[in-house]
Formats: C-alpha cells, structure tokens, sequence
C-alpha cells in the first residue's frame, strides 16, 4: 500500500465528478440507539438489490441501521456507461458523509476495493471487506481459470460475466440462484479495466478497523488473496466454508453478517 | 453554566486543582488540547484532534458553530446575498465533502448547514463549551497553557484551565478595519463597515458610496446597482476582476487545472491576463483605472456582477476618497459627489487579544505574527494558529491541513520526540516563510496564500513527519 498521505489533489479540484442519481436502500430501527450506520456496497453486477435481499433487514433486526448504495451506473442508480473507479469512490464518499452519524463501510467483491479507496477519502468507523476483489492479475487469473469464457471478454475491454459457481455454493436453491444471476449488470469498461491496472488504496484515514470475510471455496477470490488483503490491514481473515463469492446471498448468508454486527459491538469505537 | 441554545457540554471536571503564579486557582485538565472558536476550523481542530486520540475542550464565545457562517451571530460579517467565491471542491473538507448537487457557489445558509452537519456526524458539540470567550492564554512550565474564559460579555466568574497544547482558531474575519478621514466625524450621512451590512433594503434608494474592492465591496456595490439610487463605487488601485466562470467552469477549477499542468506563476498571469482581456475586455472604458499589479499579486476578487452593472451605468467607478466634509466626499481626484451612505468594505484585521503578541512572534506589535506555515510558532511547541490565511481557494482544506499536522506531532512529542524536535527546529528557522509569489503591500496581504504552494509545503513537512 501506497503510505503517504495525499494533500494535493489539483487535477481533482480541477475536474469535480458529475453528481448522478444514486439509489438507497434504507433500513432504520425505529429506536435509535446510537450505533454506527452501516453502508453496503456492491461489486461489479450487482446493486443494492444484493442486500436488500437478507442482509439490510437482518442488520436492522439487531438494532443498527443500514444503507445500501447502488454505484453509478447500478440497478436504480443513474446511467454511467464511462464511470470510473474515481466515480464509485466518490459515490460512497458521498452518500456516507451524507449519513447522520460516521459509517461503517462495508464493501463486497470489488465493492471493497472501491471501499479501500473510499476509506483514503473519508474516517470511516471501521470497515469491512466481504470477499475483496482488490484487482491484479491474480484476480483476472482466478477467474480467467474457474470462468475461461466470461472473463476473456472482459480482459480485452468487454463485458464481464459471471456464473453460478463462481458466486454460489452448492447448497442455494437453483431457481434461486437462477434469479440472483438474472438481476447482475454490465459493470462499466473503465472501471473494470482500473479494477485490474488501477493504483494502490492509499493509506485510510482515521485509522479505522478493518475486517475481512470471505469463504475458502469462493472461485473469484482464492484463499491466499483473503489472506492477502487481511494483511494489508493487520489481521486474519473470518472464513466461512461451503460458500461462494456472494456470501450475502448464498445459503448461509447470515452468518457473515452476523460476524460483521458482533465484531462491531465487540470495537471499542463500534457498537 | 452554558448560555447555550446548541447542546454544548456541560462544565468541566476539574481534575487536579492547582495555583498559578497570580494566586488564581486552575485546573488541570491533563493531556487535553483546547481550541480556541467552533467556525470552521476550530471544527476541524476538534475532529482532528480527537481522531489522534486527544480529549479537546473548545470554547466558543456565540451559542452556535460556524463561525463566520452562522448568520446567526451578531458578529457574523455575512449578509444576506453571500455565496461562496472559491468554487465547491476547492472549499470542502477533504474528507466530508458537501452534496455534489449543490451548486458550484452554494449559499451561506448551506455552508452553515454543511458546518452543522459535520459536527453532528463527528460528534463535535460534546467538546464545545457555547457562550464561553476565551480572555487569556499563557505558558506555563512544560510547554503547557493556562486557558481563562467566562461567560460571553463578560457576566460570571473567570475560571482557568491548564491544558496540554491550543489551537488558536478565532478567525479574521470579525474585527472591521474601518479607515479614518479628515472631516469624517462631522460627515452627516450615515457611515456603517460592510460587516454590518445585511441585506439590500438598507441601500433602497439610496445614494450610496461604497469603499473597497474586496469580494465585499464588489458584492455590495452590485446590489447597490440594483437598490440604490446611485452607487459609486471607491477603490484605491486598479484591480483584475474574475468572473466566476471562465472557458465555461469555475474559474478557481480553471486556475488549478493550470497548477496541475505545472505552468509557471508567469505564464498562469499572462494566460489569466488573456483570458480577462478576451471575455471581460478591457475595463478602462468604463473608467476603472488600470490594475497596478499583475494577477494573483492582490487577493482574487470573483464577481460576474459588477462589470455587468458597470456597462449599465448602475455604478460609477472614483477614486479614493481623501476627506469628508458635512455633505459631502471630497475624492482623490477634487471631485466631490454627496452620498447618503458611505459602506467600508475595507476588510478585517486579525486579532489575538487573549495572546502577548510576543508569542506569536509578533515583537514590534505590528499584528503580522511570525509563524512557520502560518500556524506553527517558534519556541512553542504546543501551540498553533489554524485558519490564518487568505488563500486563492477555500480555507477550509487548509485549516484541515493545519490541524491534521499539528496532532501528528503532538502524537510524535510522545512517541518519537527527536522527530518533535526537529519539527521544532524547522519552525524557529523558516518563521515568516511566504507561500505566495510576489503581493501588494496592504494590510490583507501579508498572510496571502498560494493553496498549491502552501499546501505542497504542508505536505513536505507531513511525510517528513512519518518518514522513518
Ligand atoms: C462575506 C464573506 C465571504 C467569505 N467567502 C469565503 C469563501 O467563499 N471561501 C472561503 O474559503 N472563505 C470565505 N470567507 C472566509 C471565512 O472567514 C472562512 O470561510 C472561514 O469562516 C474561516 O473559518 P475560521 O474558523 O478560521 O474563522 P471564523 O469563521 O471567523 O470562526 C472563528 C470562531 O472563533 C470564535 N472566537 C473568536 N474569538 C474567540 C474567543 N476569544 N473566545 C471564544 N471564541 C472565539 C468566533 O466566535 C467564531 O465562531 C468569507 C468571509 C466573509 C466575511
Ligand atoms: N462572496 C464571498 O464569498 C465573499 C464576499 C466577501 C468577502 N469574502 C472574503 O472575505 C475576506 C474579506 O474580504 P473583504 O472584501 O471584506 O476585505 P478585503 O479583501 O480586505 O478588501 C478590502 C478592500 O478595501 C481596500 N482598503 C483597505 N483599507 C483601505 C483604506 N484605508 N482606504 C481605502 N481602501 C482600503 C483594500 O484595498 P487594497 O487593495 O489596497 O488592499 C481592498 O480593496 C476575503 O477573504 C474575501 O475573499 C468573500
């Protein structure tokens, strides 16, 4: 990771990123007790619609609230056929200083780069990274080998697709999963191509915990990428066997989530 | 108590109890850090602060944050038509950014609500005690501060705590600098500073003088364009008026894309030059006098409107004013006109009244402390001024800077003092360092900013600090 701190940001200042309409799912206790927010962000394909599916109202079940975030160019939010990584990040930005109280990021797939990079931007109270898809070529690799014919597209500038075994274990329901995969969308070329070659995360500001999930037999993130980015921040990473990349839709879903709110109670900055 | 509207915390415990050297008790309120306002960067101070781990108490002498942009205060210099000059990316937080569908210049009443907001999300309120002014700050043994307040105008009990390390964030924005003339206390007309202006109707049809080109008195003299009944509008130099949009963006965004093309102060004065001439034009022809300096040596004054009012004759341009007499102004060049009211919007002075200008380096009492970076004062480590610039950008993201820097190293002062040290070395040597090519000499000028050059030092002198 890139260590230095970035004050000077001229070409930023410059060229401001277009606002777009950005879609929110929302879930909020009807008492407030003060916990953090959480914000989910999804990865390529996906858009808040992943977590709306179990994982909103099981986080609101337990007393926090919780916000799901579609990217530019996501299910509900506005189209952005050119959207950057720059333009996630500034979407999360976004919508987390936006939140009444500082946010708990929580990023899936390549969610959680764009989550690494927003943490640069904004002091989080801490973060999680759900099976990270924090690029390289070990990514494209990894799904070059489980996925030969939906990934080679996308490595010469075209459309990414994922299948079923890719994202799911075996134990959820097929037509279930069937209708998982029907919603993904077309994440956009720049954004992919900067997910591969793009730089480093620069170092988070306000020292936010950090916590990284992810299954053994997921088939976008191999075991040692896990590894690898818990760490980058100083830790292990929580594993949870038998599930696929989408650990918060696969059968199961609610035990990640539940290691995410119980590991927030337990931060002293959390709960 | 808090005279407070805005749930501030309560009053102090007082740890330790302690006498200083003049009899008067004080309590010692341990490693914690005070910050001296709760505008906008007494705001940062406090969340940067407290992200490295500090305990802050921050007094604040109005009962609501914001500082200047809490119309709120009877000190606030806003009035009711303010809008930003430095455009939205340039003003925010780096790290909490306001609403990207705001407009480039928001509003000030969003800027209050876009302060507001990040002391909620932060938590901010709990460190600030309202209502209380800050009456002295003193160095005591170990590079410590006696900090004595009461209550706002004075009521109450004075109390002093002793604290770790201060962070001066009282702005310059409220003490008026109000120029005297000969003749001017038999002047009949009525006389008022632009910090109280407010609002149009107390120019409607009337004759109206206005004094100064700052971005004050350029926004005052366009609305006396539109309310009064004549406006001339005094100004003691030529001067480069920047409209707020140039080749279709901002122009604070159109002078950093040039920054980040990394070209010259010279050839952006000659590009900026150009760029006036061809979409402004020349603007002698409405009888402004000739600018008497090159662009970025005076403060950027932004203002689409007043050469548009100009060309309609809504504004006729004079020249200094030299002396008053009952009826009227008597100006630089013999004319005499009769206004009815005369604004000065002839700017602010800083002021560190609670400090011995000796501190701040401040020897022959001329008010222009000797700071490294602005805000770090030789020989003392613990202290710090925040928001003592006048930059060409916002000064939001440099008071975050600042405040970021100054917990950084008083984290260091405990963990690594050799690295507090040399910080301490560099301060006492480059006390005074301007970060500004060549400016007018006027009493605005001396703590002018360049924000790419200074915040290039800024960042120099934050990787010195994490360097191994
Ligand atoms: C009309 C106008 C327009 C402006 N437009 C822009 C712009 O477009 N962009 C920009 O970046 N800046 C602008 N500014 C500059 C403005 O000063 C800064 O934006 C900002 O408010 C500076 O913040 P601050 O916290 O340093 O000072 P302030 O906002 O002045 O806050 C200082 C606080 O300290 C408190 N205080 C002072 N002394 C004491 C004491 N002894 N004890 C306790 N509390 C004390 C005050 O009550 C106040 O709340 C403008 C200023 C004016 C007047
Ligand atoms: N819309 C906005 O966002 C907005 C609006 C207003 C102010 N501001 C900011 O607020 C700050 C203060 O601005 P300001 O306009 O109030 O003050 P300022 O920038 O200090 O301008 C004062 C003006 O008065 C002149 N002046 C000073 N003393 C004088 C004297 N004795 N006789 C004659 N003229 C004299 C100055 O001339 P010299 O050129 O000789 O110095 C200058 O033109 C600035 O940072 C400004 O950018 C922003």
């Amino acid at each position: 990771m890139n260590q230095q701190v970035r004050v000077i940001r001229g070409w930023e200042w410059a060229r401001p990123v277009r606002p777009v309409r950005r879609e929110v799912l929302e879930a909020v206790p009807a008492l407030d007790e003060g916990r953090p927010p959480l914000l989910f962000v999804p990865g390529f394909g996906h858009g808040a619609w992943a977590f709306a599916e179990h994982w909103l109202g099981h986080t609101v079940e337990r007393g926090f609230s919780g916000y799901a975030l579609s990217l530019r160019g996501q299910s509900g939010s506005g189209p952005a056929p050119e959207a950057t990584l720059r333009a996630y990040v500034h979407d999360v930005v976004q919508v987390a200083s936006g939140l009444p109280r500082r946010a708990v990021l929580v990023g899936h797939g390549a969610g959680a780069l764009v989550v690494a990079h927003a943490l640069a931007r904004y002091p989080a109270r801490a973060a999680a990274l759900v099976a990270p898809v924090l690029g390289g070529w070990a990514t494209a690799f990894t799904a070059l080998r489980h996925n030969p014919l939906g990934t080679l597209p996308a490595l010469v500038g075209g459309r990414l697709r994922c299948n079923h075994a890719q994202l799911f274990g075996p134990e959820l329901p097929r037509d279930e999963a069937r209708r998982h995969l029907s919603r993904l969308g077309r994440p956009a070329r720049r954004a992919q191509w900067q997910l591969l070659f793009g730089r480093e995360p620069e170092p988070a500001v306000g020292d936010p915990p950090v916590l990284v999930l992810g299954s053994p037999e997921d088939r976008v993130v191999p075991r040692s990428a896990l590894t690898r980015a818990a760490r980058r921040y100083a830790s292990a990473p929580l594993l949870f066997p038998g599930m696929g990349h989408d650990l918060m839709l696969d059968a199961g879903w609610w035990e990640p989530i539940d290691a995410i709110l119980d590991w927030l109670e337990k931060e002293p900055s959390g709960g | 108590m808090t005279t407070s509207i805005d749930h501030g915390r309560p009053d102090p415990e007082p740890s330790t109890l302690d006498r200083n050297c003049a009899g008067r008790s004080v309590s010692d309120r341990g490693e914690t850090v005070c910050v001296i306002g709760a505008g906008p960067s007494g705001l940062t101070a406090i969340k940067n602060v407290t992200e490295h781990g500090f305990g802050v108490d921050c007094y604040e002498r109005e009962t609501g944050v914001g500082g200047v942009w809490n119309w709120r205060h009877d000190r606030s210099p806003v009035y009711a038509s303010t809008h930003l000059i430095s455009s939205r990316p340039l003003t925010q937080f780096p790290d909490f950014p306001m609403p990207d569908d705001w407009p480039d210049y928001p509003h000030h009443r969003q800027l209050l609500s876009y302060l507001e907001r990040y002391a909620d999300h932060f938590d901010l309120r709990r460190h600030v005690w309202f209502g209380t002014e800050v009456v002295r700050v003193e160095p005591v043994d170990g590079d410590r501060w006696d900090v004595t307040t009461r209550s706002t105008g004075g009521y109450g009990p004075e109390r002093t705590s002793r604290y770790a390390a201060v962070v001066v964030a009282n702005g310059h924005n409220w003490s008026s600098k109000l120029p005297d003339y000969e003749g001017l206390a038999e002047f009949r007309g009525d006389v008022m500073h632009a910090s109280a202006y407010q609002d149009p109707a107390q120019l409607r049809g009337r004759r109206v003088l206005v004094v100064g080109a700052g971005n004050t008195g350029c926004d005052i003299a366009a609305e006396a364009a539109q309310q009064a009944a004549h406006c001339w509008h005094s100004t003691r130099r030529g001067y480069w008026y920047a409209p707020k949009y140039l080749l279709g963006r901002p122009a604070d965004q159109l002078n950093d894309l040039l920054l980040a093309l990394r070209l010259p102060r010279r050839l952006r004065q000659w590009l900026l030059h150009r760029l006036l001439r061809l979409s402004v034009g020349d603007l002698t022809r409405f009888g402004l006098p000739q600018p008497d300096h090159r662009m970025l040596e005076t403060h950027p004054i932004v203002n689409s409107q007043l050469v548009y009012y100009l060309s309609h004759g809504r504004v006729t341009p004079v020249p200094d004013a030299v002396r008053f007499h009952p009826d009227s102004v008597e100006l630089a060049d013999g004319r005499q006109i009769d206004p009815e009211l005369v604004v000065f919007a002839t700017g602010y002075l800083p002021r560190f009244e609670f400090l011995d200008p000796k501190i701040l380096g401040d020897d022959g009492m001329t008010g222009r402390p000797a700071l490294w970076l602005n805000a770090f004062v030789p020989n003392h480590p613990t202290l710090a001024v925040a928001g003592l610039v006048q930059p060409d950008s916002g000064i939001f993201p440099l008071s975050h800077w600042q405040t970021v820097l100054f917990a950084r190293l008083l984290r260091l002062r405990e963990t690594r003092p050799s690295k507090a040290a040399a910080f301490a070395a560099t301060v006492s040597a480059r006390a005074g360092e301007r970060y500004a090519g060549p400016v007018k000499e006027s009493s605005r000028h001396w703590f002018e900013v360049g924000h790419a050059d200074y915040l290039r030092v800024l960042q120099r002198a934050l990787h010195d600090l994490e360097a191994k």
